[in-house]
């Protein structure tokens, strides 16, 4: 026996056997939770089974060709929605993307304790909880009204409201992550501040930038409710930006309330479609937001 | 021998001072930044000014019975908006609380080491999905799955317990009970996010300390975890109550559309952002004039909700990380 050994009783029993009631407890909290988390699961396998067994059964080539059927008509597709839907997240994109990575290299570099930054930052928060239907009530009353017509234009105005919070936040994260020291020494070269963000902060900065932009134009993608009186629903092929215009979203919303067969496969159909779209980009997002090291 | 002036130009120095055009460049780029930023503020306060200056001839002659008016007829030119303040406010608090349950034990599950790092990585992906799934998709879905799914529970549930008010309707279709089953499943992945991180927060020894005086696991998250979080998940809460307040497809789809006031889980109702997508489309002079001030009171309401959930996030968070913020 070396002194170094512990007296028995001197210190507590450390297993804990099932003749504790704690112990019980913590078990079946733990098989609680294991519950919770597979029925929080369960949804989601729901709608991806539907999908792909009530959507999957219609797809083929003619959906992308083709335009919407009328009431009893069979057959038909929804190329025209697919395209506005990417129209209209284009120019969402092309708004919102500039003016969500400018303000965002203002909050990140080149005054993030100033009042406005402050301020931005806070709203740019409040404005992610933004009900996207009033980006919509927004637009119509802005746009819509002017124009005097329903528009791709004004649906994509509408997608731009949504898309720039977002952008602003996670690039503004992204450029933070760009170490001070990479920045000090590009001053220190005699660097003004706007090319220290050009070449330094946003090449640095680029995969969680892009990431944020791509999970912005992901989010926007699925949204209907902006675009439902802003760029309305159109049967025919887009011929201009200034004119009722096609979308997935819309479309599903559509076609899910109406007593045919064939319009509820195509509801279906699209949101297979649509959810892919989303998915591709969420993926695409996680890819390029990857650290290369 | 270095004998030249430091900061003179020299060919081979891979230093210089920026030169006039570098300066003004600078100055617009920085210029261009400002406004971008102030771009942001003036949208938010656009916003507000022009949804405010439509609802103003509503406004005008309706004024605050609007808020507690119960019919909204277009033919009679009658508008109130308590049936879908009420159907708002019921709905999003039935998904707060599932969805708030659910999210909750979703973000204690991934953070508090449940979990291999491999089968985590699984979890998170489903409540990622799950906040990727676009409404219209979820409407779709409770149509075709939910409300089929539910409806023999929900009869059931009339039958034997049809005195208690929750179920003294039939479900006949769309209904309060799917929309808020449904979401509650969108308002998941938010409370669960926040959530997540309110828990990362908490320093790892303050845990340590909790299973150092013997605590079990769950003594340790219920006892002690959780309450340090506390602010953190509260603002969670309150962020996935604004979300569901303003979500607005799903809805639309699922709970029926009816203006009327009712307790009922299996009622039909109406909420502001449903009342919206459905009328607004087809909607004359007058009435789009209401439907502007309904816009402008879930404006009001989703904003507060917004802010405040805000504002207690940043407190908690910085009060957390030690005045870092």
């Amino acid at each position: 026996m070396s002194d170094t050994s512990v007296p028995a009783g001197a210190l507590p029993k450390l297993d804990r056997s099932f003749s504790e009631i704690r112990a019980i407890k913590s078990a079946l909290l733990t098989t609680g939770a294991w519950v919770v988390a597979l029925l929080a699961a369960l949804p989601l396998v729901s709608v991806l089974y539907m999908l792909i067994v009530q959507g999957g059964a219609r797809l083929s080539l003619e959906l992308l060709t083709d335009l919407p059927p009328a009431g009893f008509e069979v057959g038909g597709g929804f190329g025209n929605a697919i395209l506005g839907t990417f129209v209209m997240v284009g120019i969402a994109a092309l708004i919102a993307i500039p003016i969500g990575i400018l303000a965002a290299a203002y909050l990140a570099d080149l005054a993030p304790d100033s009042r406005l930054a402050k301020v931005t930052r806070f709203l740019a928060k409040v404005l992610t909880g933004f009900p996207s239907i009033l980006a919509g009530v927004f637009v119509y009353a802005v746009i819509v009204l002017a124009m005097g017509t329903y528009s791709a234009l004004a649906g994509g105005v509408a997608l731009a409201v949504l898309m720039v919070p977002t952008i602003v936040l996670t690039a503004e994260e992204a450029m933070k992550m760009v170490p001070r020291k990479m920045k000090d020494a590009a001053i220190g070269m005699g660097c003004t501040r706007s090319q220290v963000i050009w070449q330094v902060v946003l090449p640095t900065g680029l995969p969680g930038i892009l990431t944020g932009v791509i999970l912005a134009v992901a989010r926007v993608a699925g949204e209907s409710a902006p675009l439902l009186f802003t760029a309305l629903f159109s049967n025919y092929w887009l011929s201009g930006l200034a004119e009722p215009t096609a979308s997935l979203s819309i479309l599903i919303y559509n076609f899910s309330s109406m007593p045919f067969d064939n319009q509820i496969e195509l509801a279906w159909a699209a949101s297979l479609v649509l959810v892919l779209i989303v998915l591709v980009f969420n993926i695409l997002s996680r890819l390029v937001g990857r650290p290369t090291a | 021998m270095v004998d030249t002036h430091p900061f003179a130009a020299d060919a081979d120095a891979i230093t210089r001072p920026p030169s006039r055009r570098e300066f003004a460049l600078d100055r617009s780029f920085t210029g261009l930044t400002t406004a971008s930023a102030w771009a942001l503020v003036l949208l938010v306060a656009y916003i507000l000014y022009e949804i405010g200056r439509q609802a103003l001839p509503a406004i005008h002659d309706y004024h605050v019975g609007f808020l507690w008016g119960t019919t909204w007829d277009a033919q009679k030119e009658t508008f109130g908006v308590l049936p879908a303040i009420w159907g708002t406010i019921y709905s999003s608090l039935l998904a707060l609380m599932i969805g708030g349950f659910f999210g909750i034990t979703m973000a204690i599950f991934l953070t508090q080491g449940f979990l291999p790092a491999r089968l985590a990585v699984v979890f998170r992906t489903i409540v990622d999905m799950l906040a990727a799934i676009p409404s219209v998709v979820f409407g779709l879905w409770g149509i075709f799955v939910v409300i089929p799914t539910i409806r023999p529970v929900a009869d059931l549930l009339h039958d034997w317990l049809g005195f208690i008010p929750y179920f003294s309707t039939t479900l006949s279709g769309p209904g309060l009970l799917p929309a808020a089953l449904v979401l509650a499943i969108m308002v998941l992945p938010t409370v669960a996010a926040i959530s997540q991180d309110a828990l990362q927060l908490v320093p790892y020894r303050t845990k340590e300390a909790a299973y150092g005086m013997g605590a079990t696991r769950w003594e340790a998250i219920l006892k002690v975890m959780l309450p340090t979080a506390a602010g953190g998940i509260f603002s969670a809460l309150v962020l996935g109550f604004g979300r569901a307040l303003g979500e607005t497809m799903a809805l639309a789809m699922l709970i029926g559309n009816s203006n009327q006031i009712s307790v009922s889980l299996f009622a039909p109702a109406n909420t502001l952002a449903s009342l919206l997508a459905s009328n607004f489309p087809e909607a004359g002079q007058i009435e789009r004039q209401a439907l502007m001030y309904a816009a402008l009171v879930l404006l009001a309401i989703t904003l507060a909700v917004n802010v405040a959930g805000n504002y207690i996030l940043a407190l908690t968070t910085r009060r957390m990380s030690g005045g870092r913020s």
